[in-house]
């Protein structure tokens, strides 16, 4: 029985339960119009009935996603002969491995063992009956439950309050997500690195000056070390979002400062919406903008003056970049520029002062915390921003000052080492693990600066 | 005296008064050419990539007059059949001059390899048609539709372009009597993804965004507005909330590739589940989308009046009955708004998507949510990554059947806003 057959089955189960629940709080109501002997609407006990139907099953059925699979491989390995149980951790682990990719048939049939072999078409035999298991034991569950429910139908039973607390229990549920994706991203990241740290020093890591994390298969090869110092990769990173701050700080403040104090509302109608279609492209539509037109203009424009230009430039990533992150300043400048109260711009012309001495001198340094919480913002995104420096930075990992040469990024380094094969014990996929740690802490402590600045600001002026 | 003053001032003020208008006027031209250069620049993207995507939407095929020999055909086993012969026996019938191996392999290079597969539909298809001669119009090479594009240039040298001078020869002879002519690209619709140009297309990766964002809307939705609902409505002024809600707000800001990672360590590594489906794609997609949804539903829901919540409790509803009756009909709009806002940066999302490999090469369409698949933007970057010139045309036009999407979804969200906007 498969999971959405299942699934169908217990809705349909379901909707029954709902019907025959209903029809008992209207039997129970007595003949007086209007069912005023209930506690509570009918619909209520249909409800009720409903959701004892199908909240048991799911439970056991998430009960036996969890645990089925390690259940059945245990049993499995139970059935091996005493010499293979014997092993070492890491033999055992080895052994699982090789009977998952057997169970899956992923193995060429050159290389089976036939004990193995037979384990494997154990399991599969288990796991069907685990599986029909499953269906009866959810299914009784679902009726059991349900009948239970629907033969303690009362007309006192407070029906809506039981329903209104599940409800009410689940909109909790939901809102933990938000709290366990953080600690999952924690979590994932902390448990590789502390894996990748054991292997090679955190000093290393923070203070080294060489990125090569390509290792040699053998010892004896060139280069087999690799070297996992983070500080060009950073340095990298941080030229890239620089030149997209240089770029869109004083476009995007810009902009605002136009778009609120000079523009007609006209005019505002139609330029915000074409500032916000900046913000709704795909940044792998940057990225390909950046490869086929900027990275040659910048390229050819160089070669001009004489200038060799890597056709990977920073320049390049970091002026698409900069485009990119315009509308982000933008719109929280406005948010700010907006909230300054009228009466101080009205205090500055009333003392003679133009409209651009009143934007400098009176609007932008009120504004000037909000407008500084939205540069962060802006830089955290640049410096989390991975595809457009995917697809125009380079990989090479260069220590320099040079905007007109390759530099890579840490985002850039995450993906050519995660994409492809991975070997979780070896620290060249792991470090791509320790670098998203970085790059986690990094992002957090600029948003949540910014954020704090933000907030301060807009309480002043409320 | 006091008029001296007075007049000095003025002096003073009206000496600097020419130098401050120029710069006020200075000023306020530097904020229109900032506006001017983010608007010339969605201008340039979108002209480049039109410029270079539009002519994907043709594809050169040549008309062959293919001989179904039956010779050539076993009955019960029509799919092994040598249909490449076929296609090589009518080149070889247009220009029976052409003689010598290297020769005859630069003419049959002419036909995209995949015309023999179109020819194997069309005889299982039906097989009435063995040992009949029909005319039919089969895909080209990508070499000869770039030539015909004029990508290729003929005043290049003969070693410099992909096209020899005999090629170019037969083409014009081709074009000359009428049988290489470009035509609507369906391939680029119907096909999945292909190493061959002039095979590609892009349904498998739309099949795979659909089906990401169909398990992405059915988690983030429901997930998001319950989220926000117990946040306004129920939650109390504690830390637990405040815990809650600097994490939305965090999340939001977290980026998109660290989700990826997460999905790679939890959702593949610990439990286990497999890889480049859209199954996975769709829960990551969500947990990067539910803060987008959570903020805008609780907007929606706070600029519900309070005197309908309070009027629905005055007549005896329950808390939770004036929510579902009263406040989250009302609030809707906004919240369907969010959500189509948070589902359009869905679409466009690459980067966590390669961290949980739906980035392999796949030519299947998918047909379900555990199928391996890709999605556009991916197949968009791993064209963008191939070297075929062909392939150019062929991410621009992927990248403007996404932009179409987008635009598309954005503007029913524009629409649901106009529409159902209320002012109370």
């Amino acid at each position: 029985m498969s999971p959405s057959i299942l699934l169908l089955i217990l809705l349909t189960l379901a909707s029954f339960a709902y019907m025959q629940g209903k029809r008992r709080a209207f039997s129970l109501s007595g003949p007086e119009v209007g069912s005023s002997r209930l506690h509570s609407r009918p619909g209520y006990y249909g409800m009720l009935t409903a959701l004892w139907c199908v909240l048991p099953p799911l439970i056991v059925f998430a009960f036996w996603m969890a645990f089925s699979d390690s259940i059945l491989i245990a049993m499995a390995m139970k059935a091996l002969p005493t010499s293979l149980q014997e092993l070492s951790a890491d033999q055992t682990n080895l052994l699982v491995n090789n009977l998952r990719n057997l169970i899956a048939g992923h193995v060429a049939a050159r290389d089976i063992d036939p004990i193995l072999q037979q384990v494997a078409e154990q399991y599969i035999g288990m796991e069907r009956i685990s599986q029909i298991a499953l269906g009866v034991v959810m299914l009784v569950t679902a009726v059991f439950s349900m009948s239970y429910v629907y033969r303690r139908i009362r007309p006192e039973m407070r029906a809506r309050n039981h329903v209104e607390r599940i409800v009410q229990i689940s909109l909790v549920l939901c809102s933990t997500i938000a709290i366990l994706t953080t600690i999952g991203i924690v979590l994932s990241v902390l448990f590789e690195s502390i894996r990748f740290f054991q292997q090679v020093p955190l000093t290393d890591f923070l203070f080294g000056l060489k990125w090569s994390p390509q290792m040699a298969m053998r010892a004896d090869q060139a280069g087999s070390s690799g070297s996992f110092g983070a500080i060009p990769v950073l340095a990298g990173t941080f030229m890239i979002s620089g030149i997209a701050l240089a770029v869109a700080v004083p476009i995007g403040l810009m902009s605002a400062i136009y778009l609120s104090e000079y523009a007609s509302s006209r005019v505002r109608a139609w330029a915000k919406p074409i500032m916000e279609i900046l913000a709704g492209v795909p940044t792998v539509v940057y990225g390909f903008f950046a490869a086929l037109v900027v990275a040659p203009f910048i390229r050819d424009s160089g070669e001009l003056f004489g200038l060799n230009v890597s056709s990977e430039s920073a320049l390049a990533a970091g002026l698409v970049m900069g485009v990119m992150i315009i509308p982000f300043v933008s719109s929280l400048s406005d948010d700010v520029i907006n909230a300054v109260p009228q009466a101080m711009r009205d205090g500055s012309y009333g003392l003679g002062a133009t409209k651009s001495e009143t934007i400098l001198r009176v609007i932008v340094p009120a504004a000037l915390p909000g407008i500084v919480g939205g540069v962060l913002l802006a830089a955290s995104r640049a410096i989390g921003e991975t595809m457009i420096v995917v697809m125009a930075a380079g990989l090479s990992a260069n220590l320099t000052a040079n905007p007109l040469q390759a530099v890579t990024t840490v985002t850039v380094q995450i993906v050519t080492l995660l994409v492809g094969d991975q070997e979780f014990d070896s620290p060249k996929t792991l470090v791509a693990f320790a670098l998203g740690l970085l790059l986690f802490i990094v992002t957090l402590i600029l948003n949540v600066i910014a954020l704090y600045v933000v907030r301060r600001y807009r309480e002043e002026y409320e | 005296m006091q008029a001296e003053k007075r007049e000095t001032t003025m002096d003073r003020v009206s000496k600097g008064l020419a130098r401050r208008y120029r710069r006020e006027r200075w000023f306020r031209l530097f904020g229109l050419s900032a506006i001017v250069t983010s608007v010339c620049f969605i201008a340039l993207l979108f002209v480049s990539i039109g410029a270079n995507g539009w002519s994907a939407f043709q594809q050169t095929e040549v008309l062959l007059d293919i001989h179904f020999d039956k010779e050539q055909f076993d009955v019960d086993n029509l799919s092994t059949a040598n249909y490449g012969a076929l296609v090589k026996n009518s080149m070889q019938a247009l220009f029976p001059d052409v003689t010598g191996r290297s020769d005859k392999r630069e003419l049959n290079k002419l036909v995209s390899s995949g015309a023999s597969y179109v020819l194997q539909k069309m005889v299982i298809k039906d097989t009435g048609i063995i040992g009949s001669t029909k005319k039919i119009w089969l895909p080209a090479d990508d070499e000869v539709d770039m030539f015909l594009k004029g990508y290729i240039s003929r005043d290049v040298a003969e070693s410099a372009r992909r096209l020899n001078d005999k090629q170019i020869g037969w083409i014009d002879q081709l074009v000359a009597e009428g049988r290489l002519e470009k035509k609507f690209n369906t391939i680029f619709f119907t096909a999945g993804d292909s190493r061959e140009p002039e095979l590609a297309g892009i349904r498998g990766a739309v099949a795979g965004s659909l089906f990401t964002l169909a398990v992405t809307l059915l988690l983030s939705f429901p997930i998001g507005v319950a989220t926000a609902v117990y946040l306004e409505e129920f939650a109390p002024r504690n830390r637990w909330t405040d815990l809650v809600e600097v994490n939305i707000n965090n999340l939001a800001a977290v980026p998109s590739i660290v989700f990826g990672l997460l999905g790679l360590a939890v959702f593949l590594n610990v439990f286990g589940m497999p890889r480049s489906a859209p199954l996975v794609g769709g829960l990551v997609l969500t947990l990067m989308t539910l803060p987008t949804i959570i903020i805008a539903s609780r907007a929606s829901l706070k600029s519900v009046p309070p005197s309908i919540r309070e009027a629905a409790l005055g007549v005896g509803a329950s808390k939770m009955q004036a929510i579902t009756h009263h406040i989250l009909p009302l609030a809707m709009p906004g919240m369907m708004t969010g959500t189509i806002i948070g589902m359009a940066q869905a679409l466009g999302e690459t980067a966590p998507l390669l961290m949980i490999g739906m980035v392999a090469f796949i030519v299947d369409v998918p047909h379900g949510v555990t199928d391996p698949a890709t999605v556009l933007p991916v197949q968009i970057y791993l064209w963008a990554d191939s070297p075929e010139r062909a392939f150019v045309e062929r991410t621009s036009a992927a990248i403007m059947v996404l932009l179409g999407f987008l635009i598309s979804m954005n503007a029913i969200a524009v629409f649901l806003r106009r529409k159902f906007e209320r002012r109370w």
